[in-house]
């Protein structure tokens, strides 16, 4: 049964950005995306990381690709941009991908080596999760919070400003 | 029960997806989406090695990993709206004079 629902939920994602590659339309490259983060919290879910899954529909689905649609309907770009004849580009970018699945594939099959799928030691459950974040992760979840209030400060000096120099 | 080698998979598969959509395509905010879509590939690896490993930390790198690509995202998005007052274009291959 779970092998169904991840087949089926990586099916969707692995398509949804292929769709979003062959797109040519900025707004539908983003709601396929959108479409693709949620399967992929899906697929979270899947891995018994239940916070993380909703943290990816949360902040991913909602939060960031809702940022990009705002953007790209602030850009309001009307020209469909002309499909370039760069064939030699794509032909290495291709090389380039299937050298580098290929590097992946290795590297993965030695970090996996010797460990097989192991029952979670109360690894899957929040409690653990938030225990773990506010004791030995103190320091950075703390700085997270300054980074965050530093994006928030650091966007607002460089697009805030309209009238003011 | 699903072996972890399939999500290790799918996550190089996502990730090389996203370096191929960040060479084909030609605006400033399709290349910021695929960059999103290579952080997304860490984070499904990074999961499924916590599940593979037993152990719970992966999960906070990426808890880290989701609100450090949110800072990301809104500085990226400003500069991209900078450039664009400045420019009236995001097209890359109509920026060629960023040098140095």
């Amino acid at each position: 049964m779970a092998l169904i629902i991840f087949i089926i939920l990586s099916a969707l994602c692995a398509g949804a950005v292929a769709a979003m590659i062959v797109s040519h339309n900025q707004a539908h490259s983003a709601l396929f995306l959108v479409l693709a983060f949620s399967s992929l919290g899906g697929i979270f879910g899947l891995l018994d990381a239940p916070f993380a899954a909703v943290a990816q529909v949360l902040v991913y689905a909602g939060a960031i690709m809702v940022l990009f649609l705002f953007a790209i309907m602030m850009f309001n770009l009307r020209l469909p941009q002309a499909p370039e004849k760069k064939r030699l580009r794509i032909v290495l970018t291709a090389a380039l991908g299937v050298i580098l699945l290929a590097e992946l594939v290795l590297a993965g099959s030695r970090a996996l080596r010797g460990a097989g799928p192991r029952a979670l030691s109360a690894a899957g459950d929040i409690a653990h999760l938030g225990r773990l974040l506010f004791s030995d992760y103190l320091y950075a979840l703390e700085i997270t919070s300054l980074l965050i209030l530093a994006a928030l400060v650091g966007a607002l000096a460089l697009a805030g400003k309209k009238e003011g120099e | 029960m699903i072996p972890p080698a399939a999500f290790l998979v799918l996550a190089a598969v996502l990730f090389v997806m996203g370096i191929i959509a960040f060479f084909v395509k030609r605006d400033l905010l399709t290349q910021f989406m695929a960059v999103e879509v290579m952080l997304n590939a860490g984070n499904l690896a990074f999961l499924a090695l916590t599940k593979a490993l037993g152990k719970a930390e992966g999960q906070t790198v990426v808890l880290f990993v989701i609100t450090v690509a949110a800072a990301e995202a809104v500085i990226g998005l400003a500069i991209i709206v900078l450039v664009f007052r400045q420019r009236k274009s995001i097209r890359t291959d109509e920026l060629k004079d960023l040098k140095g």
